[in-house]
């Protein structure tokens, strides 16, 4: 994937109508095996710069280039057949057989009819569908199975790129759901190309490898989708995604460094007790983490737990606890904040990669960068927990 | 009735024929100008307008008065009648062929032309079988229009049943007049029915039990 071929590349594309611009400047590249949406709001230009790559629409100004050939020097007609195409309602021939709207585009290439016939089949599996739907007629399959064979018609010429234009848009949601996997299914394990229109942002984000956004006939955003959530390039884009993905974005990568406090309060192995308990009070907690000398953490030590088997000539390293658990720094919040939060532990250590104390994660400031997004407002009511001591032991773990 | 039959049996066969092979000439050249010249016509909606509206116009012309008016042009007898009648013809199949194929959904075309299929492909494979219904429906009213006014030939010397009700009028003798319009009527009637039959076969179908 790394160094995939550009499969389409436009280079200041524009189409005009009567002097108004449907879509101008654009320049996009799509790379081999890339699942590209086009997102944006009715009438941003989705379909206009999706028709130009099979010449369904001319440019105005600008070159497309396709394959590594300027899209005009190809036959129009040939260049279709080469490019899978699926559009809304599945565009199936109501007065074709299942099995010859598959083969639509083979039977224009004059393949023979054995090889017809084997790729119907082929596609008809693919499709999840049983065999004997080869010689049923488009009226009498659902509008599901329908544009299943819409989709699976794209590619009976061995097509290596396929353009949809809001191929699911009159779908129920779970239709929807099993469609959009079958598409995700071709891109991913056979490799093809897939150019999608959709002004659906959680269709974008669950399919797309590389989204588009446009507006008003021009591209606002051209990146992966992660790149786009990280750093939505306007206040349009943030508004198609919303508060709520925004946040859910910003949490996804954040680390556990970015949110731990430094220097949590801890004691070393040799100290004695009446010095573990001066450093508690001088922090003002009830438990220390445990380090060696090298500052390793080793375990934690409690009052209670002091309190219990205090003796003047005992050390930390005689009653302290090694039954906890820490995080890496590196490790992300989407990851361990559940975990950290649900099994009700008051803070976490967190380490380096040698297991160097390096910071505290305490269950406050989780709860207040994770707060809101992950579960909302009524799962995290623990108000009790405020006024117990502090303890990171799994016993304080509210039944 | 069976002393018409008698006297007039062999002429009746005559004059059938004539009369058959006349509509049938005119409905048949109809449909080999009409069809494809309403198909063309989807291509340039423009000159459509003005080509209809002059279909409609040589339509309203009194059929006594066109076929009289091929006279001087094409003389006497079958060729100015097939001429005349053929007129008559193409209206209904050239504004049915438009229609339908106007009517054919954008979005199959749409389909057809993006998977790489030629116009001419497109239209022979997809819009024809589509439009078809509506197309053979101007057929059929063309023919039944063409049968019954094909009657009126006999008056410019074409023959066919025609010639039965002329004389019919001209000598007051009804039973003339009922013997050559009974076989029209018949022949109306079988024509549009094997149409119908006609119809059910090429138009395509669009599921298993009208395969
Ligand atoms: N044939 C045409 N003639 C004139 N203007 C057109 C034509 N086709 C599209 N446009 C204009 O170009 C702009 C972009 O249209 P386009 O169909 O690409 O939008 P879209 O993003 O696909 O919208 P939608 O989500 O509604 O399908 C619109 O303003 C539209 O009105
Ligand atoms: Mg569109």
């Amino acid at each position: 994937m790394a160094t995939a071929k550009e499969i389409v590349s436009f280079k200041d594309v524009a189409k005009i109508y009567r002097g108004r611009a449907a879509v101008t400047d654009v320049n996009i590249t799509i790379k081999e095996g890339e699942f590209v949406c086009f997102i944006g709001t009715s009438g941003s230009g989705k379909t206009t710069t999706m028709r130009m790559i099979n010449r369904m629409l001319e440019p105005t100004k600008g070159t497309i280039i396709f394959k590594g050939k300027n899209i005009k020097k190809y036959d129009p007609v040939k260049l279709r057949r080469t490019i899978g195409y699926v559009i809304q309602n599945n565009g199936l021939m109501p007065h074709m057989t299942i099995k010859d709207n598959i083969t639509l585009v083979p039977k224009l290439l004059k393949w023979s009819q054995e090889k017809m016939d084997q790729k119907a089949r082929e596609l008809i599996k693919l499709a999840e569908l049983p065999e004997n739907y080869l010689d049923m007629f488009p009226a009498e399959l659902s509008g599901g199975q329908q544009q299943r064979i819409g989709v699976v018609r794209a590619l009976a010429a061995d097509q290596d790129i396929i353009l949809m234009d809001e191929p699911f848009g009159a779908l129920d949601p779970i239709t929807r759901d099993n469609l959009q996997d079958l598409v995700k299914h071709l891109q991913e394990t056979l490799g093809k190309t897939i150019v999608f229109v959709t002004h659906d942002m959680d269709e974008a984000l669950k399919l797309a490898t590389h989204i588009v956004i446009l507006d008003g006939g021009k591209v606002i955003q051209d990146d992966t989708p992660d790149n786009i959530l990280q750093h939505p390039a306007n206040n349009f884009v943030k508004n198609l995604l919303g508060e709520e993905r925004l946040l859910q974005a910003q949490q996804d990568t954040l680390s556990v460094g970015d949110i731990m406090s430094k220097n949590p309060a801890h004691i070393t192995l040799g100290k004695s007790l009446s010095e573990a308990i001066w450093e508690m009070s001088r922090h003002h907690v009830d438990s220390l983490l445990v380090t060696d000398d090298s500052k390793k953490l080793k375990g934690y030590i409690d009052l209670e737990t002091i309190n219990d088997h205090y003796a003047k000539d005992l050390s930390v390293s005689d009653i302290y606890a090694n039954n906890l658990i820490k995080v890496r720094a590196n490790s992300y919040l989407r990851d361990t904040s559940e975990r950290i939060l649900k099994q009700g532990y008051k803070y976490v250590p967190v380490v380096d990669s040698d297991n160097t104390l390096i910071g505290i994660v305490t269950r406050a400031s989780l709860v207040n960068v994770v707060f809101d997004a992950i579960w909302g407002k009524d799962e995290l009511e623990n108000p009790e927990d405020a006024n117990l001591p502090a303890s990171i032991t799994e016993g304080s773990e509210k039944a | 009735m069976i002393g018409f039959l008698n006297s007039h049996g062999s002429e009746l066969i005559i004059k059938t024929w004539e009369q058959i092979y006349i509509a049938g000439f005119s409905i048949l050249l109809g449909v080999i100008v009409a069809v494809p010249l309403g198909v063309l016509l989807t291509r340039f909606p423009k000159t459509a307008k003005y080509v209809m509206s002059i279909t409609s116009m040589l339509q309203t012309i009194p059929s006594l008065a066109l076929l009289a008016l091929m006279i001087p042009i094409f003389g006497i007898g079958k060729l100015p009648s097939i001429v005349a009648l053929f007129i008559y013809s193409l209206l209904p199949i050239l504004r049915n062929t438009y229609i339908g194929m106007a009517k054919v959904n954008r979005n199959l075309v749409d389909a057809a032309k993006g998977m790489g299929m030629t116009t001419m492909q497109s239209i022979l494979k997809v819009e024809i079988p589509m439009a078809m219904p509506i197309i053979m429906s101007g057929v059929r009213l063309s023919t039944i229009y063409v049968i019954s006014w094909s009657t009126l030939a006999s008056y410019i010397g074409a023959g066919g049943l025609g010639d039965f009700i002329f004389n019919g009028l001209n000598l007051y003798n009804p039973s003339l007049i009922i013997g050559g319009t009974i076989p029209v009527t018949i022949l109306a009637i079988l024509a549009d029915y094997l149409l119908g039959k006609l119809e059910k076969r090429i138009t395509p179908a669009t599921k298993r039990s009208e395969a």
